[in-house]
């Protein structure tokens, strides 16, 4: 038996840089420096780990969607014992919204063959959450997400979804999509032996003519949201502040009071 | 006037306060039309009428609660076929974005996340969402097909507007995909008596100077005198000190109360941005260089364990 997974991973703008966007109201990709997206290092780590518990043939292919840098994502992802990568890039992607990615990483994902696909639960920059349900939408098959622990045996994905209501057990049949949280384990730093062998692991490059897509399914033109206007939020105004000398829960009471929160 | 559908997040009938926010934006758009899914469905009515549903469409089946997201979504297309609305709207929680966003791939639609304010505009709705950690403020709309826009909690009033709220069964037929994730367990959280985190008008956060789980006490002391919700900062979660559920933040919730007080939070992007749209913002913590300093309106620099519980105890006097 041989396990196919697919790990989904996008390269986004530092968080703890100076974020902001371009004249055609796209995310700035030029000005801040870029990574993989925090939360898709615990994907890869669950990837790596159902393989390190798995008897079967298990084969790690990283995915991304993104320009030339996100190549660097992929790196990463490879540095810490994914197998190979695919990188779909083309010039017509730019400015695509999550229903367009979502097309691009399902044709890209149906083109490299899985029996499971594991996306982050969201990304650190759109913030949606919503490309792992859209890939098992398009995909056919059983979403399983929002995991905080995942599993993986006889063709069966099981894992449990810590909800605001509950928690819940899930079970599907694979083929699957699964998307885990920052709950789901620590992922791994690469080893020097990793970052050294991630060096000669095959990345594959595909543009859109590759998975069948045509330009104006994608892009700012293909898009399904508009966005009309993006304004920085003014500063907060300068507040009191006050050193504590014994009255400093006094004095804060008396401000909430003012406000009428007492 | 166009008709408005609003999914209903409910338990059992009680209805959950976004449902009742996101009937208050719905009706600045047109006419609301609530979907009520699962067991209770039909016991939502008396709520949502007195809050402005013309109608409500109900549909119980056990596989609403028996398989993960997709027979929802099987509903609420069922309910667009019916209705042909201007809008669809859905509470934006973990599994609201979910329906949300496979109804509108369904539909041939574009779908708002996250939305923080919602009004009619003449190209359809406007949705306005706090994006960057909260840096930036955009105005988006949907372009193609029916719009699909999730609203975050707060985002709007709870308004009285008693309207016809008729209920009327809606047929639904479950695609072949709805049983392919099956519910094997489910345990319901245990509840504190505490309002719920993203819902509260007042929120009281610990973090790392919070310095053990024993010692969330002191921040639970201080949100039970104002009637609050307890939040944690990443540091204080991943230590293990409180459940993950109550993280504030950009991998936990992300909550605008009318009133956020910080203890013991250094204030990391990542904590910003799920807290940055709070109405007023008070913060306690030692260090007087902590970037959340740069966020209040009323800081103390101290040693919470000090002003912490001395503000309990104003707080208790003060409210007799």
């Amino acid at each position: 038996m041989s396990l196919r997974i697919v790990v989904t991973v996008k390269y986004v703008p530092d968080a703890t840089g100076d974020r902001h966007f371009a004249d055609d109201l796209t995310v700035d990709r030029d000005d801040v420096d870029g990574l993989l997206s925090e939360l898709d290092e615990y994907a890869v780590e669950q990837a790596l780990q159902i393989s390190e518990n798995s008897d079967d043939d298990v084969e790690i292919t990283v995915l991304t969607v993104g320009p030339e840098d996100a190549k660097d994502a992929l790196r990463k992802a490879l540095s810490m014992g994914a197998d190979k990568a695919i990188h779909v890039e083309d010039d017509d992607i730019h400015g695509t919204d999550a229903i367009g990615t979502s097309l691009v990483l399902a044709k890209a994902i149906e083109k490299a063959g899985y029996d499971l696909v594991i996306s982050g639960m969201a990304s650190t920059d759109g913030t949606m959450g919503v490309v792992p349900a859209l890939l098992a939408e398009r995909l056919g098959v059983p979403q399983v997400t929002l995991l905080s622990e995942v599993s993986v045996e006889d063709g069966t994905v099981k894992g449990r979804r810590d909800g605001d209501a509950a928690s819940e057990s899930l079970e599907a049949s694979l083929p699957a999509v699964v998307s885990v949280t920052d709950q789901s384990g620590e992922a791994r730093y690469p080893s020097f032996k990793g970052i050294m062998a991630a060096k000669k692991k095959p990345v594959e490059s595909w543009d859109l003519s590759d998975l069948d897509i045509e330009a104006d399914e994608v892009g700012l033109a293909g898009a399904y949201t508009t966005v009309d206007n993006a304004a920085e939020r003014p500063a907060r105004t300068a507040g009191t502040i006050v050193k504590d000398e014994g009255e400093g829960g006094k004095q804060l009471a008396e401000f909430l009071a003012g406000q009428k929160f007492i | 006037m166009a008709e408005v559908l609003v999914y209903v997040d409910h338990v059992d009938g009680a209805v959950r306060k976004p449902t009742l926010e996101l009937l208050t934006l719905a009706r600045r758009i047109g006419e609301p039309v609530a979907v009520a899914l699962g067991n209770g469905a039909a016991d939502t009515a008396a709520t949502l009428a007195e809050h402005g549903a013309v109608k409500v469409l109900t549909h119980e089946a056990s596989e609403y609660a028996d398989y993960l997201v997709v027979p929802k979504v099987d509903a609420l297309q069922a309910a667009v076929a019916e209705v042909s609305p201007a809008a669809v709207l859905v509470p934006s929680s973990a599994e609201g974005k979910e329906i949300a966003a496979r109804l509108a791939l369904r539909l041939g639609s574009g779908i708002i996340t996250d939305a923080v304010d919602l009004e009619a505009g003449e190209e359809g709705p406007v949705a306005t969402q706090s994006v960057f950690a909260a840096s930036f403020t955009t105005k988006s709309r949907v372009s193609k097909g029916t719009p699909v826009i999730t609203v975050k909690p707060n985002s709007a009033a709870v308004e009285a507007a008693p309207a016809a709220g008729a209920v009327e069964a809606l047929s639904v037929t479950f695609s072949e995909k709805a049983t392919g994730t099956k519910v094997t367990g489910r345990t319901p959280r245990e509840s504190t008596g505490r309002p719920e985190l993203t819902e509260a008008a007042i929120v009281v956060s610990g973090g790392r100077g919070v310095n053990g789980a024993e010692n969330f006490a002191i921040i639970e002391a201080l949100a039970d005198s104002l009637g609050a919700a307890v939040g944690a900062s990443r540091a204080a979660v991943d230590a293990g000190w409180y459940p993950h559920t109550n993280q504030v933040g950009q991998t936990g919730k992300s909550v605008s109360p009318q009133l956020y007080i910080a203890s013991g939070i250094s204030g990391a992007i990542q904590h910003r941005a799920g807290m940055q749209t709070s109405k007023t913002i008070v913060a306690i913590n030692k260090d007087a260089e902590a970037p959340i300093f740069d966020l209040v309106d009323y800081g103390v620099v101290g040693d919470l364990f000090d002003v912490v519980p001395a503000l309990t105890e104003e707080i208790k006097t003060r409210k007799g």
